[in-house]
């Protein structure tokens, strides 16, 4: 018995490796569904799926939809729309939410035009709230608030789908929390009726490559950050002794990578990584939205910067007017003298 | 052998350089005063078109919905080098999400006759949706490869493309006719052809005119009417026509759209609320920029366990 109006999260595995963002969807969805009394479900298309849908329930599934094929070793655009939407079709979710990577963003539209839904794209918060028409003429219970930030995120926008089902969304990655997993969780698994052709494979994979990124700036307590004030290549090696020294990485806004002094897998905020360190020191960064917005749950934000009204001292918790050529080596003298 | 691309193509407020004046007084963006330009991966997407048409030959068809004045977009194809343009423009199709936006575009792409590829730009700047180039090609039952880096040659009615994945690339292989979004790192957008600039620089519309003609009455300090923006617009029409400077304009009806798919009434997500980011008052302390006051900010973050 499958059962409906569920909350449903597609998780995105490459090779039987599950997204990050994947799980985190499991945990805010859990959040959704028990808010909402109902089920929380995913939906696994994979080549093997055994050990994926034990992570899926430990960390908070109640049903797992499962398409076991070995043609979905590797996320292709046909095939994998089929599976989903099936699975969609069947167990009739009231929400279906999606990693906002490239296969999410690849997957979910095809999906949202086949069903007519109503799907909002980079979701960096998910709420349930009611909802009253313009005008007042109509109540709207316990919708999926989707919200995101757009225009060039100079606005931050609450999107609803009053009408249709499934509310659908993508959100990403590192901005909902993971909570730990719970082997003793126990959940179901029920398989997907979907009949795969031939012709949703076409599409043939020649050449595959990737590798982890250099750095992993979502899984450390410090993060040291460089923008366009930091100058050049060689300044943003201060960045690194410091970084090292307090046992952090080195970040970067934007400009900085744009500007060649680090690698675009430095890169914080709106189209980098979202990150929530403890500690975070924004070096010469002047603070624009789409940075602050990957950055501003940080626990303690330091700001150095010449300029006193750069953006970043209105969300930073301590502000240092000055260069930060000056600035950090005393702080690293400081730290070797604590 | 030559092949046919459609390109699909957004005028966008420039939301990358937003400065101090396109802010108001309550902070939020003062979309007027944002110019108005070619969506940068649309451009790209272009470029990848007119690189096709340049190695195997075939045509280059813009569409564009949006009001009236996209039409510099289509003219700014024009100087590139696109081969026809065609301008989507109906206030039916006003306040459309990206579902109701790529059931209108489908309809057009059927309209525009036959193609083998269809080109956008990843996404746009002002939604960053990457929404409707893949929706578009569900509408149109084609296959999609998004995130395309290069085209890297066609063959026995196959592309081979690269294109970027989470953290690495890939090298794909599929079946003509199918849909590509492009990304703004795919290639460098040529300049404008002098020639064609000037070829096509006065190519316009019936309402575009029009709204030029309204600007102009108020600009005069008059208010305007329907029937006095018809009479001053018309011999301005009629020369446009005469000299064949009018671009390809279709509406919802000629493209033969279902009333309740495209607009607000096909769209089925709405905006509740639109909040303009206001920096957060954050309990600020100010560090003195000399050695005790960086010692006693690190003394601090050492006490409350923040470093180690």
């Amino acid at each position: 018995m499958i059962s409906k109006n569920s909350v449903m999260v597609f998780i995105e595995q490459d090779d039987g490796h599950i997204a990050d963002v994947s799980l985190e969807l499991i945990c805010r969805g859990r959040e959704l569904a028990d808010r909402l009394n109902v089920t929380l479900s995913a939906v696994v298309p994979a080549q093997r799926s055994q050990e994926i849908v034990a992570r899926c329930i430990a960390h908070g599934c109640d049903e797992v939809h499962v398409a076991e094929d070995a043609r979905l070793k590797h996320y292709r655009t046909l095939p994998f729309a089929r599976v989903v939407s099936a699975a969609i079709r069947k167990a009739q979710p009231q929400i279906v939410l999606f990693g906002a990577t490239v296969v999410g963003r690849d997957l979910a539209p095809r999906i949202a035009s086949e069903l007519k839904a109503g799907l909002t794209a980079d979701c960096t918060d998910l709420q349930i709230g009611n909802h009253t028409e313009a005008g007042g003429a109509k109540e709207y219970k316990d919708l999926l608030y989707q919200i995101r930030p757009a225009f060039g995120g100079n606005i931050i926008a609450t999107i609803v789908c009053p009408e249709t089902r499934p509310q659908m969304a993508t959100v990403r990655e590192g901005v909902m929390k993971m909570t730990p997993a719970d082997p003793k969780r126990q959940g179901k698994v029920l398989p997907i009726e979907a009949a795969l052709r031939d012709e949703d494979f076409v599409l043939e994979i020649l050449h595959r490559e990737r590798k982890d990124k250099s750095v992993n700036l979502k899984a450390a307590n410090i993060v040291v950050s460089g923008g366009a004030g930091v100058g050049s290549k060689e300044s943003f090696k201060l960045l690194f002794d410091f970084a090292h020294m307090v046992g952090g990485v080195v970040g970067a806004s934007r400009s900085a990578v744009d500007s060649g002094f680090i690698g675009k897998d430095h890169q914080v905020g709106q189209t980098g990584t979202t990150v929530r360190p403890k500690l975070y020191f924004a070096c010469g960064i002047s603070g624009a939205v789409q940075h602050r917005a990957g950055m501003q749950e940080s626990a303690k934000i330091v700001a150095i910067n010449t300029d006193k009204d750069a953006p970043i001292f209105g969300i930073a918790h301590y502000g240092i007017v000055g260069d930060l050529n000056r600035v950090i080596p005393m702080l690293m003298k400081a730290y070797k003298s604590k | 052998m030559p092949y046919n691309c459609i390109v699909l193509a957004k005028q966008v407020p420039d939301t990358k350089n937003i400065t101090g004046q396109a802010m108001k007084d309550d902070g939020t963006v003062n979309r007027a005063a944002l110019p108005a330009i070619f969506n940068p991966e649309d451009l790209n997407a272009l470029e990848m078109a007119l690189e096709i048409r340049d190695r195997f030959g075939g045509k280059v068809t813009v569409i564009t919905m949006g009001p009236p004045a996209a039409c510099e977009l289509l003219r700014e194809s024009l100087y590139l080098g696109a081969d026809d343009v065609v301008l989507l423009t109906d206030r039916r199709f006003a306040a459309a999400d990206t579902l109701a936006t790529s059931y209108a575009l489908s309809c057009a792409i059927r309209k525009a006759g036959k193609f083998d590829i269809i080109l956008g730009g990843r996404q746009a700047i002002d939604g960053d949706t990457a929404q409707v180039g893949p929706q578009s090609a569900e509408k149109l039952g084609l296959n999609q490869v998004t995130y395309v880096e290069k085209v890297r040659d066609i063959r026995d009615g196959k592309i081979e493309i690269e294109r970027t994945i989470d953290g690495g690339s890939e090298v794909v292989r599929a079946p003509l006719p199918l849909l590509l979004t492009v990304t703004g790192t795919a290639n460098e957008p040529r300049p404008f052809r002098t020639k064609r600039l000037l070829q096509y620089r006065s190519f316009t519309c019936a309402a575009e005119i029009m709204g030029k003609v309204r600007k102009q009455i108020e600009a005069e300090g008059k208010t305007p009417t329907d029937p006095d923006i018809a009479a001053r617009a018309k011999p301005l029409i009629d020369a446009a026509t005469a000299e064949g400077r009018l671009l390809k304009v279709w509406d919802a009806d000629a493209i033969a759209a279902e009333a309740d798919k495209i607009g607000g009434r096909g769209s089925p997500t709405k905006v509740k609320k639109i909040e303009s980011i206001v920096l957060k008052g954050s309990d600020l302390a100010w560090i003195e920029p000399n050695e005790e006051g960086v010692k006693a900010l690190v003394k601090e973050l050492v006490e409350e366990h923040i470093i180690g």
